[in-house]
């Protein structure tokens, strides 16, 4: 069975059956990255193309390993990032790859939507690897992929997204994705970064991040972009990191067993402590170990792939 | 030359009129209204089926010419006008360079005189540049032929610039056309704050961003006695600071209008979603809520919203292929106006054919002071036939227009304009 889609836009639109077929793909591929010759040639004459047009370097990394671990061939396209505008459309670009034969683009761009619209007008499949506040679909899967692994489970489980809501990508793919399999959402941040009508999304809004914490079983921490205070969407870091920013004793509200995830790169004594960070109940480094397996199950499900040896 | 419709039901809400009755063409006016009537050497009209309306009057349409030539022009403009079954157009000074004086006022009148196929109206800047700094020449542009000044699209920022303006307009008799927007609570957004826009991952323009100039025009009206119109509202909070206004308007000694568009009466926010991002549901101000759209056709139907006028915006399509934060606001809107609003306001109901040409056609018609919007006798022959039983699909490349930035894409709407006579002219006859 594959994925009966030519795209991978966002977990909004997925169902709860592809999520789960991806995860469980992951699961079955994840041992590959263990094997001393990392090498199956299931996607061989494959091409996968990685169209960057903001700065990456783990979901950029990931995707090129997952691709060359299958034996597609993987080409990256970085574009500056602030003169979109004077250069080359997104739709001469767009041209320019169908004519090429991409089989699959994997983007990320700045703007939500863009990768919807590159979809639009090429043959090839497009997945979305971030878009600016819209979607993270991959970062989404990756982040279920590892609670799966340590929980079993998604169902009853209470899940707390900390930081900056409003503007992450990331925050919105755990949402859905979560949501879809039976979790329960909680989403903690100052309520000026908190989006409007959050609940309609399926989560629970606080802006007390203890609250939040309590009886949580995963704390998933996001990542503050330190230019929203220039914004005045917050004071100061200082004030920040003194109401929402994740550490030992915040920590211990939750589960004694809760797991620390963070989708990084993370500002450490910002939104988390290096003791949490690095202690036991972190599996911030794991995540990005799952990170490959899931994007090698979405490559060979959409690239419908053979047998895997 | 002499032409005698037949047969059509004639709606002028002016007299009250709505009766199947023949009208008589002459000299460019209408010289007879009534039953059977015959006329040697008049070429005869079977309007069989039809409606019979005074030519629709457009408050808000930007035509692009001068210097956005590639957009649309005076003559693409015009005859998409004529296919809408718009006879007169008032237009915005948005253009390059920004219609801010008397010679431009008169050089866009001569190119209308070249190539226009109806009648415009040229709106004239409230600043100069419509940079919101320094006032305009209003009396001098006035006597060259404008019908009100605006910075549509340039939000008046200052209060004591507005107020001024309200206050210096008034005295040559000038309605103000405000685009209410308060910038620094529109921050970079690109669509209806709220529940979409936060799925959709794109930033928001929220309902507070026109209501809060909604309200500080509203006040500078009451405070200057001036004649205030609101250019597209598109919130129900906006709606119901005018109903409050207006209630005060009469005893205050001062005017407000306004108009509405027919997307913000017929589309929500979730046409971005359901489109998939599409950029021709990129407009200014945004596609609202259903709430607020409820709202809208109320205070439509029950008269606090004077007007429909399209906010006729149309763009080349390499201003709307693009990323959605990088296209262009705005909507080609001319010739799917009238058949939108039947087919949609019409057929079910909220809106009836009297009222409709009363806010599309005489109302606009009284706002900006011209003798157009009525049919009785002696009236300026401006004539729109329509078809209500026609159904059509919204192909965008049929347009007259340059613009083919359209939401309707592909819609199947009922009834269509059939002819357009300007001055008993005829300027549009479909197929």
């Amino acid at each position: 069975m594959g994925l009966n889609r030519k795209d991978i836009l966002g977990l909004e639109e997925m169902s709860a059956d592809e999520i789960r077929l991806i995860l469980d793909t992951a699961a079955s591929l994840k041992e590959i990255i263990s094997r001393p010759i990392k090498k199956v040639p299931t996607l061989r004459g494959k091409t996968v193309i990685t169209l960057f047009y903001e700065p990456s370097t783990r979901t950029r990394v990931s995707f090129e390993l997952a691709g060359k671990y299958m034996s597609a061939d993987t080409v990256n396209i970085a574009t500056a990032t602030s003169s979109v505008k004077k250069g080359e459309t997104l739709l001469d670009t767009a041209k320019t790859i169908e004519v090429m034969g991409a089989d699959m683009v994997i983007m990320r761009h700045p703007i939500g939507g863009a990768p919807h619209f590159m979809a639009q007008h090429l043959r090839a499949s497009v997945v979305n690897a971030g878009d600016g506040m819209h979607e993270h679909p991959t970062q989404g899967l990756l982040d279920m992929f590892t609670i799966q692994e340590k929980k079993g489970r998604f169902e009853g489980l209470k899940i707390c997204v900390v930081g900056d809501i409003f503007h992450s990508r990331v925050a919105r793919s755990n949402i859905w994705g979560l949501t879809k399999l039976g979790a329960e959402v909680r989403v903690a941040g100052p309520a000026t970064l908190i989006p409007p009508e959050i609940e309609r999304m399926g989560a629970r809004a606080y802006t007390d991040l203890a609250e939040a914490l309590r009886g949580a079983d995963v704390v998933n921490v996001l990542r503050l972009q330190l230019e929203r205070q220039s914004k005045g969407l917050f004071p100061s870091v200082r004030e920040y990191t003194r109401y929402w920013g994740v550490n030992r004793e915040r920590l211990a509200l939750a589960k004694p067993d809760a797991l620390l995830m963070h989708p990084g790169p993370m500002n450490r004594g910002v939104e988390i402590t290096s003791e949490i960070a690095d202690g036991d109940q972190s599996c911030i480094n794991e995540q990005v170990t799952n990170g490959v397996a899931v994007r090698m199950a979405i490559l060979y499900l959409l690239l419908g792939g053979g047998e895997v040896a | 030359m002499k032409i005698l419709i037949k047969g059509g039901r004639v709606i002028d809400p002016e007299s009250g009129v709505n009766a199947v009755l023949d009208l008589l063409v002459d000299e460019g006016k209408v010289a007879r209204l009534g039953s059977g009537l015959s006329e040697d050497g008049a070429q005869p009209y079977d309007a069989t089926g039809c409606l019979v309306l005074p030519g629709l009057v457009d408050l808000h349409a930007h035509l692009r010419e001068p210097g956005e030539e590639y957009k649309e022009d005076i003559a693409s403009g015009t005859a998409a006008a004529a296919a809408g079954g718009f006879t007169s157009l008032a237009v915005m000074p948005n253009t390059r360079p920004v219609v801010d004086n008397s010679s431009l006022v008169r050089s866009v009148l001569e190119r209308v005189a070249q190539n226009g196929l109806v009648n415009v109206f040229p709106i004239g800047a409230i600043s100069k540049g419509q940079k919101g700094e320094e006032l305009t020449e209003m009396g001098d542009m006035k006597e060259a032929g404008i019908v009100a000044v605006s910075d549509d699209g340039k939000p008046v920022q200052s209060s004591e610039l507005m107020r001024l303006a309200l206050i210096y307009a008034n005295q040559f008799g000038l309605p103000v056309f405000s685009h209410c927007e308060d910038l620094s609570l529109v921050n970079e957004g690109v669509m209806n704050y709220g529940y979409t826009s936060n799925r959709l991952g794109l930033r928001g323009i929220p309902a507070a961003a026109e209501e809060v100039q909604v309200a500080r025009d509203l006040i500078l009206a009451e405070a200057t006695g001036a004649h205030l119109h609101l250019c597209h509202i598109s919130t129900a909070g906006s709606v119901e600071l005018v109903r409050r206004a207006k209630e005060r308007a009469m005893a205050g000694g001062f005017r407000v209008t306004c108009e509405v568009t027919p997307h913000h009466l017929t589309l929500t926010d979730e046409a971005v979603a359901n489109s998939q991002y599409d950029t021709d549901t990129k407009v200014n101000p945004p596609l609202r809520t259903e709430a607020d759209l409820v709202a809208l056709r109320e205070a439509l139907a029950d008269g606090t919203i004077d007007a429909i006028a399209t906010d006729h915006a149309p763009h080349h399509q390499d201003d709307k292929l693009v990323e959605y934060n990088y296209a262009a606001f705005g909507i080609s809107g001319l010739e799917t106006a009238l058949a939108v609003i039947h087919d949609r306001l019409v057929r079910n109901g909220i809106l009836d054919w009297l009222t409709l040409v009363q806010r599309m056609s005489l109302t606009p018609a009284r706002i900006i002071g011209i003798d157009r919007g009525r049919l009785s006798q002696g009236a300026v022959a401006d004539i729109t036939i329509f078809d209500p039983a026609l159904r059509w699909t919204v192909d965008s490349r049929q347009f007259r227009s340059k613009g083919r930035n359209t939401p309707f894409e592909g819609q199947e709407l009922v009834g269509r304009v059939r002819t357009t006579f300007v001055s008993g002219r005829l300027v549009y006859s479909a197929g």
